[in-house]
């Protein structure tokens, strides 16, 4: 009896505490917004952007907090600790940073809130470029991500190691052979410089894609995904020959060495040392690199504006359009399951206001998608290469953002890093690539071309 | 159901496809043996078994166990401060954090790091350890890590022995090789089959010092099963997938267990 009776007073002092711990009622008019973005030692202009726009929406809506919450990782990591965030509603934040290459996977995960109809009724949109705006579309054609900016990819050359090599600067690649001429009379002059670089293996990740693989594929007859019939390409005879111009430009060591494009942090040396040092003729970069080198940046570097120069990445034999660029960027988007969804979409058009737009895509040299900031005088004057990166607009590409993108990304980076250590010949890590994406996406999926 | 809740709830999501975004995510269907069928035609298999096979073999039953009695046997013998010293550097690096040790792992055998400059300094030949021996440099690093856990084991069990029998052993006229072998191992016998179901359970799951040294790179050469599930569950976002590969690293798990639990009893007089 006496034991019952304890169990018992046991039992009514646990429901006691949870009682006690369950939420109280809410107070009137204090709000939280959870903001949820990337920050790293070498991006730090997102932060800003939000400091400033956490200022201003908290002024103008009394009793609405705004939580920054930055995760520190680079972009893979940060996806997984998103999406890790956005699987249950209690951590899902109310407005996040989103890769544009992610929005259609997550908007099918049902994580993305549709904003068309909170779109109607903000002015600022017909300001944002109609092919800018497509990043943001899910599969319904609805919109439920506003893109913070683009960017382009193209060559980043040093013009005092070219012009040592007896190269004519400015320096107008037309094919892929051009390149290979042009990184081995380097070489013959400088033993000690790296010609041309461009990256590969798992290490680098999308940039491996990005910043490499796809500049070559895409300027040959072939391509990665057919987009009219939904259908990945296998057996494309340029995959081979991609792999094959990433095989001679290792084998001959006009690139890094293998063992240093394995490395995952390769991309700060290129950035810190090598270009800056002139030890490194060229490399294949985004239109973002003057954000590492410009005032502030991570790789200070008053002379970039003069050194360097930027070249559209030829196609394999100079056929049109006679250049190739790869464009992804960033938006920001509002979780599905926020409380708040009209406060929030508010946070996010206060973060891209004219005003906050100009000053990030300033800081983290991104290509304007705002008009109204495209014609800013201080924006086209914020480094000596918005205009040329801004042409690569037109010969440029954009991943087939499929959810089953991520995983033949990865087949394409273990292809590229078989060829560049020499386990595989070109001609059969092509074959591997084949029958990987067979296997990720099923065979009725795939479309030899 | 605390212990348990997170391996049924793996084990459960290994049947389905969930993943970490896409249609999936949201509704994540039953798919019954699917994910195993996948796995066992693999590729990744086989190599991944077999390097995390060679990675429990090579650097916790023979590296850790055999180092860690080593050095507890000559630790008894040795003076007293040069014990205490060796002591403290060994269990320095067990003392670390995982990541701390992992990093530091890292900068001693990675391309400008201590270790080249080492062989530098001798006029010998630099060598890319993490690329071009990634194996050898996540098995030394692990030895490094983890032989203070089987230092500390043996040091215990060995004091444990009665100096009544080491000294009947001697006025036998047994020598040192002889009074190891015949009394101090079989009467630590116990200790040793415990120590080893330890460190082997424990280096079957050690992800972090081989993600921060390699990654499981170059080319897959050293993505043993953790590191193969993490890719998976996190870098492909199949989850289901993901749980699948951890499933079969919690059977190996099991089985090894079993197995030293059978051994145990039956070292048991």
């Amino acid at each position: 009896m006496r034991r019952a009776l304890n169990f018992t007073s046991l039992i009514a002092a646990a429901g006691l505490v949870l009682t006690a711990c369950s939420p109280a009622a809410p107070e009137a008019e204090t709000k939280t917004l959870k903001v949820v973005y990337q920050k790293t030692d070498s991006f730090t202009a997102l932060d800003t952007l939000f400091q400033s726009a956490k200022q201003e929406f908290e002024a103008a809506n009394h009793g609405v907090t705004v939580a920054l919450e930055p995760i520190q990782a680079n972009d893979d990591d940060y996806g997984t600790k998103l999406a890790l965030a956005l699987r249950s509603p209690s951590t899902a934040p109310d407005v996040f940073y989103e890769d544009t290459f992610k929005v259609r996977s997550d908007v099918d995960a049902g994580y993305l809130l549709k904003l068309d109809s909170h779109l109607e009724g903000w002015e600022d949109w017909d300001t944002f470029d109609a092919g800018a705006k497509a990043a943001g579309l899910g599969d319904d054609g609805g919109t439920y991500a506003v893109p913070l900016g683009t960017d382009t990819r193209g060559i980043w050359y040093n013009k005092k190691v070219l012009a040592a090599a007896g190269v004519s600067v400015p320096w107008e690649p037309r094919t892929w052979q051009d390149i290979l001429d042009t990184a081995r009379k380097i070489k013959a002059s400088d033993a000690s410089v790296v010609p041309f670089n461009m990256y590969a293996g798992t290490a680098t990740g999308e940039g491996t894609v990005m910043q490499s693989f796809y500049e070559l594929l895409y300027g040959t007859e072939s391509e990665l995904y057919d987009a009219d019939a939904k259908k990945w390409v296998v057996g494309a005879p340029g995959f081979t020959d991609s792999l094959a111009f990433l095989k001679t430009l290792y084998d001959e060591k006009l690139a890094v060495s293998p063992a240093e494009a394995l490395d995952a942090n390769v991309w700060k040396k290129i950035f810190g040392e090598w270009l800056p040092q002139g030890k490194m003729g060229a490399t294949v970069e985004g239109s973002y690199a003057p954000s590492f080198w410009q005032k502030g940046g991570s790789y200070e570097w008053a002379g970039y504006g003069q050194d360097m120069g930027v070249a559209a990445f030829p196609t394999q034999n100079g056929q049109a359009p006679g250049g190739v660029s790869m464009s992804g960027g960033w938006t920001l988007a509002v979780g599905a399951e926020t409380k708040n969804p009209d406060l929030a979409f508010e946070f996010l058009a206060t973060a891209l206001n004219q005003k906050n737009s100009l000053a990030f895509n300033i800081a983290s040299s991104q290509i304007a998608v705002r008009k109204d900031v495209a014609a800013d005088t201080g924006y086209q004057a914020a480094n000596p290469f918005v205009k040329d990166v801004s042409e690569l607009v037109a010969v440029t590409h954009y991943r087939p953002a499929t959810a089953d993108y991520p995983r033949i990304s990865a087949a394409v980076q273990e292809a590229s890093e078989a060829v560049i250590t020499g386990a595989k010949s070109p001609e059969q890590a092509a074959a591997d690539y084949d029958t990987a994406v067979k296997g990720i996406v099923g065979e009725a999926k795939t479309v030899t071309k | 159901m605390f212990l348990a809740g997170p391996v049924l709830w793996a084990f459960h999501a290994s049947f389905t496809n969930a993943a970490l975004t896409g249609r999936n995510a949201r509704n994540p269907g039953w798919i019954g043996f699917d994910n195993y069928a996948r796995l066992l035609s693999d590729p990744m298999l086989p190599l991944s078994l077999g390097l995390t096979v060679l990675f429990v073999g090579g650097s916790a039953i023979l590296g850790q166990n055999l180092l860690g009695l080593t050095l507890a046997v000559l630790m008894r013998r040795a003076r007293r401060t040069v014990a205490a010293v060796v002591g403290t550097a060994v269990v320095a690096a067990w003392v670390l954090p995982e990541i701390v040790a992992a990093f530091a792992a890292y900068a001693y055998f990675s391309r400008d790091g201590t270790l080249n400059q080492l062989l530098g300094g001798l006029g010998l030949g630099q060598t890319d350890w993490l690329y071009s021996f990634p194996m050898v440099a996540i098995l030394l690093a692990n030895i490094w890590r983890g032989t203070a856990f089987s230092m500390l084991v043996y040091r215990a069990a060995l004091n444990d022995i009665p100096g009544e029998v080491t000294e009947a052993a001697l006025m036998d006229g047994a020598g040192g090789w002889q009074r190891l072998a015949f009394i101090s191992i079989p009467m630590i016998r116990g200790s040793i089959v415990t120590n080893l179901m330890l460190i082997t359970l424990q280096t079957l799951a050690v992800f972090t010092l081989i993600w921060v040294m390699t990654a499981g790179g170059p080319a897959n050469a050293s993505t043993t099963l953790p590191v193969l599930a993490y890719l998976e569950a996190f870098k492909f976002g199949d989850i289901g997938y993901g749980t699948a590969v951890a499933s079969v690293l919690i059977l190996i798990g099991v089985v090894f267990g079993a197995a030293y639990v059978r051994l145990l009893r039956e070292s048991k007089p």
